[in-house]
């Protein structure tokens, strides 16, 4: 069911009005099936760029992206995508009825595809919440839901791209436990891009740490701490310390 | 402000419009037969009313409006999502609708007469043409506007173009087509009144005004604009206004 994903090197090329800007040069690495893979690095990285490659949504200049040892297929791509905004729900379909559209693309009988949204949402905490308008839920729920339809018709890999970064910081965390407890759950093979060492530290299986202006590999950090992991623990901050240090902002 | 009050305000307008029309006939501005009082116009209000004339013709006005609305609101939206959602069909008709556009509908009306003669045809189509620009404006403006996070969303979701367009841009444009035909139909019954008084129809609430001119049927006049009033305002309230909180407003994209 999980994925894998390979990346070989990947670059990314484009020309603007005055000149040719190298966004993504040369990028390498595989996520194994099942593993929860977090893309950190500061702005102008290009961690967004590459997630818009790996969805589908942009295509290298050279190098590939494979999923499942397959090139990339236009709407048969089998990935599920999570987006920053807020407004990616459609508002005019209930919370079930966004959890059910991916499952309407794949012909999915309506009875099903409504135990199946209802499973999902059971899973990110909304079940009580399947007949309400995105509107009237809270950005940590519209983005609860965001989850629940990225993965309700069971693609094959889960993108993430900052899906908490506009939320307040206690949101935040209880929405990265619940990410770790999904993962668990559903054991996707997870890419998610972040900014945020602590996240990186809390959800990756392994860091892949971004240089910018060539968005370039830095380093590539196992994390081998127990989950769920604790975030005041010493292992935890020494291994933040690591990341720190190889993003060039140790003091 | 509570909602009571807003309407009894909203009331009092129209009794100060009452009140001056009424003051207006007893200073005698003008002479009785050109400036009927109140209690006129609602007499024969109830008269053409009970004997079945004012129906009729608000039966026939309507007739002409809901086809040709009708006409223009399918070939509008249509041609609006095609033109918002196509490159090369926007780069073909968007300046056509820009020339037609701002030509006022009634322009047409003497040539409408020599092509289809006289009756409900020339009237029917010419509502269509002076409204369905209008729509299609509104609906292509709509297609433009719709999120691209949405789109996005929908192709990571496996969405073919052809759902992309019925379940998404369709539902997302929602809020602008909506405005498009509420203009449309706005437009499409100025343009019928007027319509009615220049193709001699035999029946409708254009021709009571005008047949009513010769005789100096004021009260008669009076009381047909009373009714398209009327009428307007019900279209507006009840069709749209429902359509609207049943759909935009529910979902949030518009306040109520």
């Amino acid at each position: 069911m999980a994925k894998r994903i390979d990346l070989r090197h990947v670059t990314l090329r484009y020309v603007t009005d005055t000149r040719e800007v190298l966004a993504v040069d040369d990028v390498s690495f595989t996520v194994a099936e099942s593993e929860f893979l977090c893309l950190l690095g500061p702005s102008g990285c290009g961690k967004t760029t590459i997630m818009n490659m790996i969805a589908g949504f942009l295509s290298p200049t050279h190098g590939d992206v494979l999923i499942g040892g397959a090139r990339l297929d236009g709407t048969k791509h089998d990935r599920g995508v999570v987006f920053q905004d807020f407004a990616q729900l459609f508002p005019w379909r209930t919370a079930r009825r966004n959890v059910e559209f991916g499952l309407e693309m794949r012909n999915v009988p309506k009875a099903q595809r409504k135990d199946t949204a209802l499973e999902f949402l059971r899973l990110v905490g909304l079940a009580d919440f399947a007949d309400v308008y995105p509107h009237q839920l809270s950005g940590g729920m519209q983005q609860r839901v965001a989850i629940a339809r990225a993965i309700a018709y069971s693609p094959g890999v889960l993108l993430m791209d900052e899906p908490f970064a506009a939320l307040d910081a206690m949101t935040r965390d209880e929405m990265q436990r619940l990410v770790n407890d999904v993962w668990q759950e559903t054991k996707k093979t997870v890419v998610y891009v972040t900014h945020n060492v602590a996240e990186a530290v809390y959800l990756g299986d392994r860091v892949v740490v971004l240089d910018a202006h060539p968005g370039r590999v830095k380093a590539e950090i196992p994390l081998d701490l127990p989950r769920p992991r604790d975030p005041l623990s010493a292992t935890f901050v020494e291994a933040q310390r690591t990341i720190l240090g190889h993003l060039g902002m140790q003091h | 402000m509570s909602r009571l009050s807003g309407i009894l305000l909203g009331c009092v307008a129209f009794v100060v419009l009452a009140l001056a029309w009424q003051a207006a006939y007893w200073a005698g501005v003008f002479p009785p037969r050109l400036f009927p009082s109140l209690a006129t116009v609602a007499d024969t209000l109830g008269r053409l009313t009970i004997n079945g004339t004012m129906l009729v013709s608000a039966a026939a006005t309507l007739f002409r409006l809901l086809f040709g609305f009708l006409l223009a609101g399918v070939v509008g939206v249509v041609v609006g999502l095609l033109m918002g959602r196509v490159q090369w069909i926007e780069d073909a008709l968007l300046p056509i609708v820009s020339f037609m556009y701002p030509i006022p509908g009634i322009a047409y009306a003497p040539l409408f007469v020599l092509w289809f003669g006289l009756g409900d045809l020339p009237a029917i189509l010419l509502v269509a043409v002076a409204t369905s620009f209008t729509v299609i404006i509104n609906t292509w403006k709509g297609v433009k506007a719709v999120n691209p996070i949405w789109i996005r969303s929908a192709h990571a979701m496996g969405a073919s173009e052809r759902s992309i367009f019925a379940k998404v841009i369709l539902p997302g444009a929602l809020p602008y087509v909506l405005t498009g035909l509420r203009l449309g139909l706005a437009s499409a019954w100025r343009i019928l009144v007027a319509v009615e008084m220049l193709m001699s129809v035999t029946q409708g609430l254009g021709w009571l005004i005008f047949g009513s001119q010769q005789f100096l049927n004021t009260d008669v006049m009076l009381a047909t604009i009373a009714v398209i009033g009327i009428v307007g305002m019900l279209l507006e309230r009840q069709v749209f206004l429902r359509l609207e909180q049943a759909t935009i407003v529910r979902w949030g994209m518009m306040s109520a």
